[in-house]
């Protein structure tokens, strides 16, 4: 595709604007756009620390026994990496990224609600990532207890999960603060003319997303002070030799941290539904269904936690109510699969990077989705239950879901904000290096599962170790495809092509304006006239 | 909370509100795990609710409805009378937390003197049902007791900011949404209070 | 701006109806002191609960201005009520049919 128009002059972008220098400019800023680049940058960083841990995994996996490390190490490792991508990364990871950069633009708003409170929530973000970081290195190193902290086990441990916990709940405050402030923003911010049945369907998946964060987090904050006060003051409330009940810890635990897969993954719904419209050059199919999902996925998720605790010594009839709940789930999720896939049906489609990684997120996500109903159902979940098929699983509905419209995100947005964008066919080798290596590590884990290995074993019998080679390897297919992504994304925002204000032919609002944009976005307060998919009505060939 | 160049006293609300519910919700497990362990351990919550101190929790009731009602006034009076009235209301109100909190420290002083506090001896001794119900005693007094420093803190800004005249008739979003603060704390205690203290 | 919340004037409540609410309030710790006093029984924790229901019920409407706020606040308020009653019947559809 063409620019359509000129570039703006860098002088009147937000790249150069405000009284301050420096980085001052930056972590003082309370602009919407400077916010999102922030949390862009510091979730990323901790992405890639997190890649880096889950290869080492992968290594130590490579082979029966002892390969690299000791087993104290490898379970600091598992639990370091999935603390560090579910707290550091993906949960914060579209709202702060992206929802800053874009929602703000979209609905027509100079700013978010709380401009100051916003510039808040990534500090605390920050806070709570160095005291994780911090619990790593001090007191009896890094925590050994898996990424969920479950009791009576985290309770005892010598390891220093006091700290670890705490900088948890810290950075669930930024989330919570992140909520409060988009769902403010989206009921008081809109342009003249932005009605609810215009909205685009990103800002309304980010919508329901802050209300998981506003209804859900606070729950995982009490917990978190449950376990500290378990560890200091000795309060029992978990451990069955003093009248405790461990199956409450796991309750609590999961009525956040099933909805926070719905944080993770409703933003990435979002965006998906944003490019594929672009791409097929068509309206999108089903506006209002989708808009609907995003809700119904957020509410009906809310009510599925105990589906992880089928073979937990839970009654019976919970285990009925959570299993319908989490067929449920499902119907929503397939009313956007359904949606996208007709829009695409007689479009004409650009298969430019942005698109290619969405169609991999339909194809990732239906099968972690699938994946996900065998375990919902209570009898087949019997046979999968804590086994290497659940990571495989959740990894194709996180990593194969959300991160790759994650990286689509990356490869459709950033170039609006810097003006300059990346080259198309090392983008696309990328992809396809990505997706081939993706498939291969993580399929080989669903295999892995069925024929029944445990998940966060150390060893395994001599049976497993073929197909632990084969998704090593695949690891490191993924993340030879990752690099090659930002280095070109990188020298490609640097140095690459210039950029017009529309580079794709989109009609959201975001690309009515000057690339880069400038400080207060709108010259002057935009009256929407059109929808966010009505390429007529924007003028739009 | 704003500070944009046009002000949005509703839309600040707002925001306080879904903080509250935020509040809400922190407390709401606690209160989840109350009603499991009160299910489970009927017995032996009503035998520990009859040891705790009724006195100190009825009047701690009175003393919270009575701040929330001054905190309540102080919204009314921004709005009709002068600054000197809001002031002595804020005043009353933080006064009455303080008030509360003394309480308290008394109360609990006099428990933990007879051996009541999470892991101790005479506890572990007892039922577990015993060491529960105080367990979750502790935390939820203690986070509420948190709420009460924080909201009087809050109020006691919003009250230096009304005497500078920064917070005045025309622009009192802050007062508002310190007097709801306040008024949640207040709510989560008339929970409490049936809960821990009157159950037999 | 959004059209669903319009009122940015507050209502002014009186003096006279946030006393009588007092009052109200100070009557209900007092019945509800009596009943754990004088009614043990069965009812005795759903009797204290509606009358601690009673009471938030007041301080939501009067003291927080919940009975003169619009259509929105309302709503948000219903919701998160019934999604907080929603948690707690789930677990207990694990808790009491164990």
């Amino acid at each position: 595709m063409k620019p359509t128009d000129q570039t703006m002059t860098p002088a009147a972008s937000f790249w150069n604007d405000t009284g301050r220098s420096g980085i001052a400019s930056w972590i003082f800023s309370t602009d919407h756009k400077r916010i999102g680049l922030l949390y862009f940058f510091s979730v990323f960083g901790f992405f890639l620390v997190g890649v880096v841990l889950g290869l080492l995994i992968r290594i130590e996996l490579m082979a029966p026994g002892r390969t690299i490390m000791g087993p104290q190490t490898y379970n600091a490792l598992f639990t370091v990496h999935g603390v560090v991508m579910v707290f550091l990364f993906i949960i914060p990871g579209f709202q702060g990224s992206f929802g800053n950069l874009i929602m703000p633009i979209q609905i027509g708003a100079r700013d978010v609600a709380f401009p100051r409170l916003n510039l808040f929530s990534w500090w605390l973000y920050m806070a709570g990532a160095a005291i994780i970081l911090t619990s790593l290195f001090t007191g009896g190193g890094p925590p050994d207890t898996g990424w969920t902290f479950y009791l009576p086990f985290s309770g005892r441990t010598g390891t220093n999960v006091s700290l670890a916990v705490f900088g948890v709940f810290v950075v669930g405050f930024s989330s919570i603060a992140t909520g409060v402030n988009f769902v403010t923003t989206i009921h008081r911010l809109r342009a003249e003319g932005m009605t609810w049945g215009r909205l685009p369907l990103f800002v309304w998946s980010l919508y329901a997303t802050a209300w998981v964060q506003i209804l859900a987090t606070p729950i995982l904050g009490i917990t978190l002070v449950l376990i500290i006060a378990e560890r200091l003051l000795g309060t029992g409330l978990f451990d069955p030799g003093r009248g405790g009940d461990p199956l409450m810890y796991q309750h609590l635990f999961w009525i956040y941290s099933h909805p926070a897969v719905y944080i993770m993954i409703l933003p990435a719904m979002g965006v998906i539904s944003e490019i594929i419209p672009v791409f097929a050059r068509k309206p999108v199919f089903g506006y209002k269904m989708i808009a609907f999902s995003s809700l119904a996925i957020a509410a009906a998720g809310s009510l599925v936690w105990g589906h992880h605790m089928f073979t937990s010594g839970m009654s019976d009839t919970a285990v009925l109510v959570f299993s319908f709940l989490t067929f449920v789930v499902a119907i929503p999720s397939a009313i956007k699969v359904f949606n996208w896939v007709s829009t695409l049906y007689k479009g004409s489609i650009s298969l430019e990077a942005p698109m290619l990684f969405s169609l991999s997120f339909i194809f990732l996500f239906s099968i972690g989705g699938l994946t996900g109903l065998i375990q919902g159902a209570a009898a087949t979940d019997i046979h999968v239950h804590d086994t290497q098929f659940v990571v495989g699983h959740f990894h194709y509905v996180i990593f194969g879901g959300s991160g790759f419209a994650f990286f689509a995100a990356m490869h459709y947005w950033l170039p609006k904000f810097y003006g300059r964008r990346y080259a198309e066919k090392p983008a696309i080798i990328a992809w396809a290096l990505m997706s081939v290596g993706f498939n291969i590590l993580y399929f080989s884990m669903i295999v892995l599962g069925l024929e029944g290995m445990p998940r966060r074993y150390y060893d395994y019998l001599p049976e497993f170790a073929p197909l632990n080679l084969v998704s090593t390897i695949g690891s490191w297919i993924l993340a030879s495809g990752l690099v090659l992504l930002l280095v070109n994304l990188v020298r490609g925002l640097r140095s690459g092509e210039r950029v017009g204000k529309n580079p794709w032919g989109a009609a959201t609002l975001e690309w009515s304006i000057p690339t880069p944009p400038p400080t207060e976005n709108f010259e002057e307060e935009p009256v929407v006239t059109h929808g966010p998919y009505d390429y007529r009505g924007a003028g739009i060939p | 909370m704003s500070h944009q160049t046009r002000k949005d006293p509703a839309g600040a609300k707002l925001g306080m509100w879904l903080f509250l519910f935020t509040e809400l919700f922190l407390f709401g497990g606690l209160f989840l795990l109350y009603g499991v362990y009160l299910a489970r351990y009927h017995r032996e919550f009503a035998a520990a609710g009859r040891e705790m101190h009724l006195g100190f929790g009825t009047a701690n009731t009175v003393i919270l409805i009575t701040s929330s009602l001054l905190a309540a006034m102080a919204v009314t009076a921004i709005q009709r009378s002068g600054r000197r009235l809001v002031l002595y209301l804020l005043g009353g109100t933080v006064l009455c937390g303080a008030v509360f909190l003394f309480n308290k420290y008394l109360e609990w002083s006099d428990e933990i003197g007879h051996g009541i506090y999470p892991g101790s001896p005479r506890l572990a001794a007892g039922p577990p049902g015993e060491s529960v119900f105080y367990s979750l005693y502790y935390l939820t007094v203690g986070l509420h007791g948190l709420h009460v420093l924080i909201g009087g803190t809050l109020l006691a800004v919003v009250a230096a900011r009304v005497g500078r005249g920064t917070i005045h008739a025309g622009d009192f979003a802050w007062l508002e949404n310190g007097a709801l603060y306040w008024h949640l704390v207040d709510l989560v205690w008339i929970f409490i209070f049936p809960l821990y203290y009157l159950v037999l | 701006m959004g059209s669903d919340t319009h009122d940015t004037t507050t209502h002014v409540i009186g003096y006279k109806t946030l006393t009588t609410v007092w009052i109200a309030l100070l009557a209900l710790t007092a019945l509800t002191v009596w009943v754990a006093l004088n009614a043990p029984g069965i009812g005795h924790v759903w009797g204290s609960l509606a009358i601690a229901a009673a009471k938030g019920g007041l301080v939501i409407a009067f003291f927080m201005h919940m009975r003169y706020e619009g259509r929105l606040l309302r709503w948000l308020l219903f919701v998160a009520l019934v999604t907080l009653a929603i948690f707690i019947g789930l677990t207990f559809s694990d808790v009491l049919y164990r």
